[in-house]
């Protein structure tokens, strides 16, 4: 018997932080005190706190460590696992308190989460189908297993599923769909093509708890009537893959998957496609083209995937999130699912908190909770002490929500209304020092490197659009280019094939609609309000802090600098090109931005 | 498909084939060559040059042995069976597969995937037919689709593409030996009676000579005068040594044509004649659909359309005719021919093109043959037994040289060699030959080869080519710099008269630099 | 049958219709870059768009089946200001050298810019700059002229079947190009053509008609192809008695207007310098230009001495249907039944 479990996150994230030799360390250092048979040591999936990763927790006093390094290691088992003294500096600390935090569950980051999806992720060995079933895995595909193909989809649709993967669709009803086309052959597709930059909510479910998604699509499986599917994830989730490969190995051992699953007679075949990463494939026409081998391209609906998808068959696609919420839906009913969301949204909803946060990471919250909450309390605060300013929702499709909206309820309906969208679940926190339209440009410079290049207006409007804002951010912004661009992007909205296009503008229309006065500064003053825009930045000097030193006026190219040695200098603006090379130079922080 | 590089002879046939086969049908293909439409093909069938009526009796043994012949159409529409099946007894597909090296197992699957069909269309051109076998092979042909109860239904039949834009029309125009207009033969009393009046002229009622007939007949000073409209015979024809012989021997030769050809070079009298676009008349297709052709330009210098020729030299000849339009030569055909009696001028401007039999002014056209019943009457099956070719390889022409046409010209190139564009693309002839005879031959791609038969030589560039098996050489017949028919045997079908073009024993040598 | 209404008239049509099908019925015009009925709906080019009462988009009326009871209207500000957008970027893309490019008079860019009254774009910024592709001998692939319809590249595939040219790039630098971006001389491409014909703008140029009129000089003259014998309906354009241009011939039921490189680009031989001009006789072992008459009468004197059974000719199957009667005529009233031609071959 153990008597203690050591689990050490092994996400990507903490993987790249350094897991793998933390984990060589304390082997090394068990054997050292002939403590291997007493201690286990479980590597999980992700705990979702990646920032502080590698996380290393020990069971059962549960006691949350962070930012663990190899070289922590011999400590850690000498101080608390043999002497059983707490070692603080590898606590987790209250940014805002500044207090040592033991327990996980203390942990703000933690304690106003619902971990209802991520359940097991961070808690299983994600390559053990064992500590899947242990925690209920299977009971939901067994339960279906006794209900007809309507019981199951009804089950689905009263539990109030929407689609995890952006637009938001009820997922039973989508099943219905596909159910309901004629066929003798259907499918069911997966989309684990996580494209939004900065979101990883699929990729840690896929590593940290793979079972739950073979689950999930097992059961869509069954509900449609289809028995083959195909997992279309992207090839830069190598972990991810692996560990899908290993639980469809295990999955068919355990007679969950594959021919006559649990004696029903029903056949279930999985594939795994690797996809080569181009965002478009994310849009559920342009994914099926890529599985039957062709250019990755949106087709136009109707026909609908349901009636007419993968090789022509009906084909239902769900993404990993969505189906990671069916076998607790199966397995505790949509009564008991049901009671967690809003009127319109039910359930949870993971998302990934970056930016200008305490806390960044994967986060699972009920949905109507407010934004201040995720962005104040989980993410703890802004950095620095500075000022929030916007959350960017919904990656490079979505829209930023600004400060008086920040109690607005996250759903997918009240997002909608501002402009953003809940999209797969980037979250991407802004302060004060973050420039709207710069953000902008950034994300319709994504969106015009990612357009298929199929339909006209995405291929060649968000370039246009691009270039108005780049030319904005550089100073060269003229005063007819905000109605250009509302113009444009209203046309590219309205007229473009597929999801990538319709919502490419939401950017550019959210900022423009709540930051309005930042393109108006660019553009009339001449002026980065955040101090970003490079070629919009004038310098001074401040003569109470200038030496006199003269490092500037050597390294100014325009000689724009001029003043006598130990006597405050100036910047003569004609001459200054902004350049930024006095700034970066000046030891006295004597140069200054305007 | 059997005997035919559709995709490249006849392109625009070869996109339905593609088209109806992503529309879901399938498609077998029996050819030596592995040519483009492998890569759509549900089974290929790679036969040996020279087997086509071996592996067509195969797939009928196998299609009566299983039980999947069509019996109602067989007993209702049919004579012959019994015979025909007696003689296909023996033809198992173990022993077709001895002589033309295609699996059992291919045969079998074919034959299967053929009757199993709905309804199912076998094409063929040249490949079948330029053998000595060639009739015995379009035989076998007719015995395999009514076997099946695959004619005289839409979408099926015994489709051989007609390789000329009016192949079909001179053939129905009677430009052949033994019959006038629409196959009305010359023996026949009626039929001379009905042309002697409608002509006002005394008619010979025996057979005349074939093509390679008429060469033998010049050589055997039996024949002194030739006429030659349109035709390259200096080219075209097999074993030119021998027609090359004949034209240089000819008292006089008439050569009424476009271009100063091969065959013109010979020639006592030249007589030069407007091109397609430079003149009104009709073309029938391959389809039997007479369509109109239509003047697009004047013909350079004194060139003249031939039907104007033909009549400004019946004048000298005394001869009352007095066709001053096509159009009136036209009204004159549908006058004589039953198939064609009711297709006029206006009709096809009006609707288009018309295919025959239309016997009269009212009837719609008739889109296929054998409709209800056969056209004689009942379908006859032939028995057909395999026998080899004229020529098989031996050790000192170890290879077979079959030919054909490419893509990008056509026939004796005498059009396509002059329009620049298609020249400057496809300039030179290129004897396909296989990877392995390449490797033991020491011949890489682009290597000059001379190729060798009993009857001449030739050299040309060589590619080496996964389109040809081992043992067999592919050739054009497009450039008069390396013809192909100065080594190709002048053996002929007793029956058609066909040479055989797809079947003779050549060496292959390269030539060092 | 469906029924819908369209700009305020409602029309029934088979269930399957498309939107533009049905307005089609009505007579309401859509402009469109990327519809062919024949070819796969691909819905690209957004030129068709149409309001559709409820719909949150608008929507592309080429690849939208008709929906019982819906409503759309063709004409209003939304859809022309999507259409007008549309054109806007397109013409922010393209070479503006109508006076000198080939398709001027046949270009629909140029039909629906004069129809919206776009003379010029309303933004500035990076254009499209690739080479020059003249590496065959048949037609110039000038890709800035290029506006990514597709329809060649559909045409290659679906008609074709070789598939020779695909798209490559995303975003703004996306291409239509054969594999690798190698010239098509070097890719599988036959050059039938048919991307040539079926190209909206001036991307793709037959060299055989660059410089040598515009569409309103030419006459156009339909007849048959004279290569094999399928009998494809052409198009012949003709100027000055010269052939300048040939398509394949779309209301001809035997090719639906396909064509293949014999057919699209091997007429040039019409135009031969080596063409027969003058009858020529042979003295003195040369053949010399000699006068009609001299030749006829030498031929008719010949015929006439030979003995009908020393007398053959052969016709041909490359010559008219009445050219070969008379000519069998011409034999068999001389006597002889020694007529044929290469029906072998």
């Amino acid at each position: 018997m153990y008597e203690r479990h050591i689990l050490i996150c092994a996400g990507t994230g903490c993987i790249s932080s350094g897991t793998i030799s933390v984990k060589d360390a304390l082997e090394n250092e068990l054997k050292k005190h002939n403590l291997q048979d007493k201690v286990r040591i479980i590597l999980s999936g992700c705990h979702g706190f990646c920032e502080k990763g590698p996380i290393f927790i020990v069971y059962p006093e549960d006691i949350f460590y962070c930012e663990v390094q190899a070289e922590d290691v011999p400590e850690l088992v000498e101080e608390y696992l043999i002497k059983g003294n707490v070692v603080e500096r590898l606590l987790y600390k209250d940014p805002t308190t500044d207090m040592a935090i033991t327990s996980h569950d203390e942990i703000p980051f933690y304690s106003r989460q619902k971990r209802q999806v991520l359940r097991n992720c961070g808690v299983i060995d994600p390559e053990s189908i064992d500590e899947y079933i242990i925690r209920g895995g299977y009971v939901g595909l067994e339960n279906a297993l006794k209900m007809d193909r309507m019981g199951i989809i009804n089950e689905v649709k009263s539990s109030g599923l929407r689609g995890r993967g952006g637009a938001g669709f009820p997922t039973g009803m989508k099943w219905e769909f596909a159910y309901r086309s004629p066929g003798d052959k259907k499918y069911v597709v997966c989309n684990a093509d996580e494209g939004d930059p900065g979101a990883f909510m699929d990729r840690s479910v896929l590593e940290g708890d793979p079972h739950a998604v073979l689950e999930g699509l097992i059961i869509a499986g069954l509900a449609i009537g289809s028995d083959e599917a195909y997992i279309y994830v992207r090839a830069e989730y190598p972990l991810a893959i692996q560990r899908l490969k290993t639980a469809i190995t295990q999955a068919e051992e355990y007679g969950v998957l594959g021919e006559n699953i649990l004696n029903s007679g029903a056949n279930f075949k999985i594939n795994i496609k690797e996809g080569a990463g181009a965002f478009v494939c994310g849009e559920e026409t342009a994914l099926l083209a890529s599985i039957e081998g062709e250019r990755g391209m949106p087709r136009p609906r109707p026909p609908f995937p349901a009636v007419k998808g993968l090789w022509e068959k009906p084909t239902c696609i769900n993404n990993v999130e969505t189906l990671a919420n069916i076998p607790l839906i199966l397995r505790k009913g949509a009564a008991w699912y049901s009671t967690v969301g809003t009127e319109s949204s039910k359930g949870t909803k993971i998302f990934a908190l970056t930016g200008k946060v305490n806390n960044t990471g994967l986060c699972e919250v009920p949905m109507g909770i407010s934004l201040r909450e995720i962005v104040f309390d989980i993410g703890g605060g802004i950095r620095d002490g500075k000022k929030y300013k916007a959350v960017q929702i919904g990656g490079p499709s979505g829209g930023c929500i600004p400060e008086d909206l920040l109690d607005l309820p996250v759903d997918f309906d009240s997002l909608t209304a501002a402009g953003a969208m809940m999209g797969s679940g980037g979250m991407v926190v802004m302060d004060e020092d973050t420039c709207m339209v710069d953000l902008a440009r950034y994300f319709l410079s994504f969106t015009q490197s990612e357009s298929c290049g199929k339909c006209t207006p995405c291929r060649e409007g968000t370039k246009r659009m691009l270039e108005i804002l780049q030319r904005i951010t550089k100073g060269k912004g003229e005063p007819e280019d905000i109605p250009r661009l509302e113009q444009l992007a209203a046309a590219v909205k309205d007229s473009s094939l597929c999801g990538l296009g319709q919502t490419a503008p939401n950017p550019v229309l959210t900022t423009l609609r709540y930051f309005r006065d930042e393109y108006e500064a660019h553009i009339f003053d001449r002026r980065c309000p955040a101090g970003v825009c490079k070629e919009l930045l004038s310098y001074y000097i401040d003569s109470e802090l200038c030496t006199g030193c003269r490092a500037c006026v050597r390294v100014c190219p325009t000689d724009a600098i001029s003043g006598e040695r130990k006597e405050p200098h100036t910047i003569d603006e004609t001459k200054c090109i902004s350049c930024g090379a006095c700034f970066d130079r000046c030891r006295f922080d004597a140069v200054k931005t305007k | 498909m059997i005997g035919s590089n559709t995709t490249e002879t006849h392109p625009v046939i070869g996109y339905r084939i593609k088209m109806a086969k992503n529309k879901g049908a399938s498609l077998i293909v029996a050819d030596p060559r592995r040519i483009d439409l492998v890569d759509y093909a549900d089974v290929f069938l790679q036969l040996r040059p020279g087997t086509n009526e071996a592996l067509l009796n195969g797939i009928i043994h196998v299609i009566i042995k299983e039980g999947l012949a069509d019996k109602k159409f067989i007993r209702e529409k049919t004579e012959g069976y019994i015979q025909m099946s007696l003689a296909i007894q023996k033809y198992t597909p173990e022993y077709v597969e001895r002589i033309t090296g295609v699996s059992a197992a291919k045969i079998r699957h074919a034959a299967r995937l053929y009757a199993g069909a709905e309804s199912a269309a076998i094409l063929y051109t040249m490949g079948l037919t330029q053998h000595i076998k060639g009739t015995n092979s379009v035989l076998a042909v007719a015995n395999l689709a009514m076997v099946s109860g695959n004619i005289g239904k839409p979408h099926s039949g015994v489709n051989p593409l007609r390789g000329q834009n009016n192949v079909q029309g001179a053939c129905d125009m009677g430009a052949l030996p033994n019959v006038l207009t629409g196959y009305q033969r010359v023996e026949d009393r009626g039929v001379l009676s009905k042309f002697r009046r409608a002509w006002g002229t005394k008619l010979n009622s025996k057979p005349g000579l074939t093509v390679t007939e008429i060469i033998d007949g010049i050589l055997r000073d039996e024949i002194k005068t030739l006429y030659v409209m349109g035709e390259n015979p200096a080219l075209s024809d097999a074993n030119l040594h021998h027609v090359l012989e004949a034209l240089e021997k000819i008292d006089f030769l008439v050569v009424q044509d476009i271009f100063l050809t091969e065959t013109a070079f010979y020639a006592d009298v030249v007589l030069p004649a407007a091109a397609f676009a430079e003149k009104q008349g009709t073309f029938t297709n391959t389809e039997r659909r007479v369509q109109m052709v239509r003047q697009a330009v004047t013909p350079p210098g004194k060139a003249k359309p031939d039907w104007f020729i033909l009549q400004e030299l019946a004048a000298k000849l005394n001869l009352n005719w007095s066709f001053d339009t096509p159009e009136k030569i036209f009204r004159e055909i549908a006058s004589v021919t039953p198939d064609y009696a009711g297709i006029t001028y206006e009709r096809l401007e009006k609707e288009g093109g018309l295919q025959w039999p239309c016997p009269t002014e009212k009837h719609p056209g008739t889109s296929y043959l054998h409709k209800g019943k056969f056209s004689r009457g009942k379908g006859l099956f032939t028995p057909v037994e395999y026998r080899p070719s004229a020529e098989e390889p031996d050790e000192q022409y170890p290879l077979i040289l079959t030919t054909g046409r490419t893509l990008f010209h056509y026939h004796t190139g005498t059009m396509t060699r002059r329009s620049d564009s298609i020249d400057v693309h496809k300039p030179e002839e290129m004897v396909q030959i296989s990877i392995d005879d390449a490797a033991r031959l020491g011949i890489n791609e682009g290597d000059m080869v001379g190729v060798t038969s009993r009857r001449g030589h030739v050299t040309a560039r060589a590619t080496v080519t996964e389109q040809v098996p081992a043992g067999v050489v592919f050739m054009t017949f497009h450039f008069h710099e390396a013809a192909a028919n100065l080594l190709t045997i002048n053996e002929v079908d007793p029956v058609a008269k066909i040479p055989e073009f797809k079947v003779c024993a050549v060496k292959v040598e390269k030539i060092e630099a | 049958m469906i029924s819908l209404t369209i700009n305020g008239q409602k029309v029934e049509v088979e269930p399957g219709t498309t939107i533009l099908q049905a307005a089609e019925k009505l007579g309401v015009f859509i402009p469109s870059f990327c519809y062919d009925p024949d070819l796969t709906l691909v819905g690209a080019c957004r030129m068709c768009v149409v309001e559709v009462e409820r719909a949150r988009n608008l929507i592309a009326s080429c690849c939208t089946p008709a929906g019982e009871g819906m409503v759309v209207h063709t004409d209003t500000e939304r859809v022309h200001e999507a259409r007008r957008a549309n054109l806007n970027l397109l013409l922010a893309n393209h070479p503006l050298d109508c006076l000198t490019c080939e398709k001027t008079g046949n270009c629909r860019l140029q039909d629906y810019c004069y129809l919206y009254g776009i003379s010029e774009t309303d933004f500035s910024g990076e254009r499209k700059d690739y080479g020059f592709d003249d590496s065959n001998p048949f037609f110039i692939r000038d890709m800035n002229k290029c506006i990514l319809c597709g329809l060649c590249v559909r045409t290659c595939h679906e008609i074709n079947g070789v598939g020779a040219v695909g798209f490559m790039n995303r975003g703004f630098d996306t291409k239509v190009s054969a594999a690798f971006d190698d010239p098509l001389e070097d890719s599988p491409c036959v050059f039938c053509g048919m991307c040539v014909d079926v190209c909206p703008v001036g991307a793709l140029v037959p060299k055989q008609s660059v410089g040598k009129g515009r569409p309103w000089e030419l006459a156009t003259v339909k007849t048959v192809c004279p290569y094999c014998g399928t009998g494809c309906g052409l198009e012949l354009s003709v100027k000055d008695n010269e052939i300048v241009g040939v398509k394949g011939d779309t209301s001809s039921p035997v090719n639906r207007g396909q064509t293949c490189v014999k057919g699209r680009f091997g007429l040039g031989f019409l135009q031969s310098p080596e063409r027969l001009t003058s009858p020529l006789i042979r003295k003195n072992g040369e053949l010399v230009e000699s006068s009609w008459e001299e030749a006829l009468n030498l031929v008719a004197q010949k015929l006439r001495r030979t003995r009908s059974t020393e007398l053959a000719g052969l016709a041909s199957a490359r010559a008219t249907n009445e050219e070969n009667y008379l000519f069998q005529k011409l034999l068999r009233t001389l006597g002889t039944n020694n007529i044929d031609h290469c029906a072998r071959l």
